[in-house]
Protein backbone atom coordinates (compact mmCIF):
# COMPACT_ATOMS: atom_id res chain seq x y z
CA UNK A 1 0.00 0.00 0.00
CA UNK A 2 2.89 2.36 0.77
CA UNK A 3 4.33 1.91 -2.74
CA UNK A 4 0.95 2.78 -4.22
CA UNK A 5 0.77 5.76 -1.90
CA UNK A 6 4.23 6.93 -2.96
CA UNK A 7 3.18 6.74 -6.58
CA UNK A 8 -0.07 8.57 -5.87
CA UNK A 9 -2.14 5.60 -7.08
CA UNK A 10 -4.27 5.06 -3.97
CA UNK A 11 -8.00 5.15 -4.04
CA UNK A 12 -9.81 7.54 -1.72
CA UNK A 13 -10.91 4.57 0.42
CA UNK A 14 -7.34 3.25 0.80
CA UNK A 15 -6.12 6.76 1.52
CA UNK A 16 -8.70 7.08 4.31
CA UNK A 17 -7.57 3.78 5.86
CA UNK A 18 -3.94 4.94 5.91
CA UNK A 19 -4.70 8.42 7.16
CA UNK A 20 -6.96 7.28 9.99
CA UNK A 21 -3.77 6.13 11.76
CA UNK A 22 -1.19 8.65 10.53
CA UNK A 23 1.20 8.19 13.48
CA UNK A 24 2.41 4.85 12.16
CA UNK A 25 3.25 6.27 8.75
CA UNK A 26 4.99 9.31 10.20
CA UNK A 27 7.15 7.13 12.44
CA UNK A 28 7.86 4.66 9.62
CA UNK A 29 9.03 7.58 7.48
CA UNK A 30 11.18 8.98 10.27
CA UNK A 31 12.75 5.59 11.03
CA UNK A 32 13.53 5.00 7.37
CA UNK A 33 15.28 8.36 7.13
CA UNK A 34 16.99 7.76 10.47
CA UNK A 35 18.34 4.39 9.37
CA UNK A 36 19.77 6.01 6.25
CA UNK A 37 21.52 8.78 8.21
CA UNK A 38 22.55 6.80 11.33
CA UNK A 39 25.79 5.34 9.84
CA UNK A 40 27.03 8.84 9.01
CA UNK A 41 26.34 9.99 12.57
CA UNK A 42 28.06 6.90 14.00
CA UNK A 43 31.17 7.49 11.91
CA UNK A 44 31.14 11.14 13.03
CA UNK A 45 30.82 10.03 16.68
CA UNK A 46 33.63 7.52 16.22
CA UNK A 47 35.94 10.16 14.76
CA UNK A 48 35.27 12.62 17.60
CA UNK A 49 34.76 10.41 20.66
CA UNK A 50 36.19 7.05 19.60
CA UNK A 51 34.66 3.62 20.12
CA UNK A 52 32.83 4.62 23.31
CA UNK A 53 31.26 7.57 21.51
CA UNK A 54 30.11 5.43 18.59
CA UNK A 55 28.63 2.81 20.93
CA UNK A 56 26.86 5.47 23.02
CA UNK A 57 25.67 7.19 19.84
CA UNK A 58 24.21 3.93 18.57
CA UNK A 59 22.48 3.43 21.90
CA UNK A 60 21.12 7.00 21.78
CA UNK A 61 19.73 6.46 18.27
CA UNK A 62 18.13 3.18 19.39
CA UNK A 63 16.53 4.98 22.37
CA UNK A 64 15.11 7.73 20.14
CA UNK A 65 13.74 5.17 17.65
CA UNK A 66 12.17 3.16 20.48
CA UNK A 67 10.68 6.36 21.94
CA UNK A 68 9.05 7.27 18.60
CA UNK A 69 7.75 3.73 18.07
CA UNK A 70 6.29 3.60 21.58
CA UNK A 71 4.64 7.02 21.17
CA UNK A 72 3.09 6.08 17.82
CA UNK A 73 1.98 2.66 19.06
CA UNK A 74 0.32 4.07 22.18
CA UNK A 75 -1.46 6.89 20.33
CA UNK A 76 -2.64 4.58 17.54
CA UNK A 77 -3.95 2.07 20.06
CA UNK A 78 -5.71 4.76 22.11
CA UNK A 79 -7.07 6.51 19.02
CA UNK A 80 -9.06 3.39 18.16
CA UNK A 81 -10.77 3.46 21.58
CA UNK A 82 -11.89 7.02 22.32
CA UNK A 83 -10.71 10.66 22.55
CA UNK A 84 -10.46 10.25 26.32
CA UNK A 85 -8.14 7.29 25.87
CA UNK A 86 -6.09 9.38 23.43
CA UNK A 87 -5.64 12.06 26.10
CA UNK A 88 -4.71 9.45 28.69
CA UNK A 89 -2.26 7.75 26.32
CA UNK A 90 -0.62 11.04 25.36
CA UNK A 91 0.00 12.21 28.95
CA UNK A 92 0.48 8.79 30.56
CA UNK A 93 2.65 7.70 27.65
CA UNK A 94 4.83 10.80 28.04
CA UNK A 95 5.56 10.01 31.69
CA UNK A 96 5.95 6.28 31.01
CA UNK A 97 8.42 6.88 28.17
CA UNK A 98 10.47 9.31 30.26
CA UNK A 99 10.66 6.74 33.07
CA UNK A 100 11.70 4.00 30.63
CA UNK A 101 14.34 6.28 29.05
CA UNK A 102 15.75 7.12 32.49
CA UNK A 103 15.89 3.47 33.54
CA UNK A 104 17.49 2.52 30.21
CA UNK A 105 20.22 5.16 30.58
CA UNK A 106 20.90 4.37 34.24
CA UNK A 107 21.17 0.68 33.33
CA UNK A 108 23.55 1.48 30.47
CA UNK A 109 25.72 3.68 32.69
CA UNK A 110 27.13 0.53 34.31
CA UNK A 111 28.59 -0.57 30.95
CA UNK A 112 32.24 0.33 30.37
CA UNK A 113 31.70 1.93 26.94
CA UNK A 114 29.06 4.35 28.26
CA UNK A 115 29.89 7.97 27.35
CA UNK A 116 27.32 10.56 28.55
CA UNK A 117 28.26 13.48 26.27
CA UNK A 118 27.88 11.67 22.92
CA UNK A 119 24.76 9.94 24.22
CA UNK A 120 23.14 13.23 25.21
CA UNK A 121 24.09 15.00 22.00
CA UNK A 122 22.86 12.06 19.92
CA UNK A 123 19.49 11.97 21.71
CA UNK A 124 18.81 15.69 21.15
CA UNK A 125 20.20 15.88 17.61
CA UNK A 126 18.49 12.73 16.34
CA UNK A 127 15.12 13.51 17.96
CA UNK A 128 14.96 17.10 16.71
CA UNK A 129 16.67 16.36 13.41
CA UNK A 130 14.25 13.59 12.44
CA UNK A 131 11.26 15.71 13.47
CA UNK A 132 12.36 18.76 11.49
CA UNK A 133 13.15 16.55 8.49
CA UNK A 134 9.69 14.94 8.71
CA UNK A 135 7.97 18.30 9.02
CA UNK A 136 9.23 19.21 5.56
CA UNK A 137 7.10 16.40 4.10
CA UNK A 138 3.92 17.00 6.06
CA UNK A 139 1.21 18.88 4.28
CA UNK A 140 -1.56 20.74 6.02
CA UNK A 141 -3.71 20.93 2.90
CA UNK A 142 -7.10 19.28 3.08
CA UNK A 143 -6.33 17.40 -0.13
CA UNK A 144 -3.69 15.33 1.67
CA UNK A 145 -4.70 14.96 5.29
CA UNK A 146 -1.79 12.72 6.20
CA UNK A 147 1.63 13.25 4.75
CA UNK A 148 2.76 15.51 1.97
CA UNK A 149 1.62 15.07 -1.63
CA UNK A 150 2.89 11.96 -3.35
CA UNK A 151 5.51 12.11 -6.08
CA UNK A 152 3.04 11.47 -8.90
CA UNK A 153 0.76 14.23 -7.64
CA UNK A 154 3.72 16.61 -7.49
CA UNK A 155 4.66 15.61 -11.04
CA UNK A 156 1.09 16.22 -12.20
CA UNK A 157 1.14 19.65 -10.56
CA UNK A 158 4.33 20.51 -12.44
CA UNK A 159 2.80 19.31 -15.73
CA UNK A 160 -0.31 21.41 -15.12
CA UNK A 161 1.86 24.50 -14.63
CA UNK B 1 40.67 18.11 58.14
CA UNK B 2 40.80 15.35 55.55
CA UNK B 3 37.62 13.88 57.00
CA UNK B 4 35.89 17.26 56.65
CA UNK B 5 37.00 17.57 53.02
CA UNK B 6 35.78 14.04 52.28
CA UNK B 7 32.42 14.85 53.87
CA UNK B 8 32.16 18.07 51.84
CA UNK B 9 32.95 16.11 48.67
CA UNK B 10 30.21 13.59 49.46
CA UNK B 11 27.79 16.44 50.20
CA UNK B 12 28.60 18.09 46.86
CA UNK B 13 27.97 14.78 45.05
CA UNK B 14 24.68 14.38 46.90
CA UNK B 15 23.58 17.94 46.12
CA UNK B 16 24.53 17.40 42.47
CA UNK B 17 22.31 14.32 42.30
CA UNK B 18 19.44 16.17 44.02
CA UNK B 19 19.87 19.11 41.64
CA UNK B 20 19.88 16.81 38.62
CA UNK B 21 16.72 15.07 39.77
CA UNK B 22 14.97 18.36 40.56
CA UNK B 23 16.03 19.86 37.24
CA UNK B 24 14.74 16.84 35.33
CA UNK B 25 11.43 16.95 37.18
CA UNK B 26 11.01 20.69 36.59
CA UNK B 27 11.97 20.29 32.92
CA UNK B 28 9.20 17.71 32.50
CA UNK B 29 6.45 20.00 33.88
CA UNK B 30 6.43 22.42 30.92
CA UNK B 31 6.21 19.72 28.23
CA UNK B 32 3.51 17.98 30.30
CA UNK B 33 1.38 21.14 30.21
CA UNK B 34 2.24 21.62 26.53
CA UNK B 35 1.22 18.08 25.57
CA UNK B 36 -2.04 18.53 27.48
CA UNK B 37 -2.78 21.67 25.50
CA UNK B 38 -1.84 20.07 22.16
CA UNK B 39 -3.94 16.94 22.69
CA UNK B 40 -6.86 18.84 24.24
CA UNK B 41 -7.07 21.18 21.27
CA UNK B 42 -6.61 18.30 18.82
CA UNK B 43 -9.56 16.47 20.40
CA UNK B 44 -11.67 19.64 20.14
CA UNK B 45 -10.70 19.95 16.48
CA UNK B 46 -11.56 16.29 15.80
CA UNK B 47 -14.93 16.71 17.53
CA UNK B 48 -15.72 19.78 15.42
CA UNK B 49 -14.46 18.32 12.14
CA UNK B 50 -14.28 14.51 12.26
CA UNK B 51 -13.48 14.36 8.52
CA UNK B 52 -10.13 16.08 9.13
CA UNK B 53 -9.11 13.72 11.95
CA UNK B 54 -6.16 12.38 9.92
CA UNK B 55 -4.71 15.84 9.43
CA UNK B 56 -5.34 16.82 13.05
CA UNK B 57 -3.69 13.65 14.37
CA UNK B 58 -0.68 14.15 12.13
CA UNK B 59 -0.22 17.67 13.46
CA UNK B 60 -0.92 16.50 17.01
CA UNK B 61 1.71 13.76 16.84
CA UNK B 62 4.36 16.15 15.55
CA UNK B 63 3.34 18.72 18.17
CA UNK B 64 3.69 16.16 20.94
CA UNK B 65 7.11 15.09 19.65
CA UNK B 66 8.36 18.68 19.41
CA UNK B 67 7.09 19.47 22.91
CA UNK B 68 8.73 16.33 24.22
CA UNK B 69 12.08 17.57 22.94
CA UNK B 70 12.08 20.08 25.84
CA UNK B 71 11.79 17.23 28.33
CA UNK B 72 14.56 15.39 26.49
CA UNK B 73 16.83 18.42 26.93
CA UNK B 74 16.14 18.23 30.68
CA UNK B 75 16.86 14.52 30.53
CA UNK B 76 20.20 15.13 28.82
CA UNK B 77 21.14 17.70 31.49
CA UNK B 78 20.27 15.03 34.09
CA UNK B 79 22.56 12.54 32.30
CA UNK B 80 25.41 15.06 32.12
CA UNK B 81 25.11 16.11 35.76
CA UNK B 82 24.92 12.55 37.02
CA UNK B 83 27.35 10.70 34.79
CA UNK B 84 29.76 13.17 33.17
Amino acid sequence: MNEKLDEGLMTAQEDAVVNIEPEKRIVADMLWRGIKVAPVWLVFSFLIWGTDGAASGAYGIALVFANFIAAAGLLTWAGRISPGALMFAALGGFILRLVILTVAVIAASKVSVFAPVPLGITIIVSHLGLLVWETRYVSLSLAYPGLGPARLAQKQCKEMK
Amino acid sequence: MIDLLAQADTAVDGLKAVGAGLGYGLAAIGPGVGIGLVVGNAITAMARQPESAGMVRTTMFLGIAFTEALALIGFVVFILLNFA
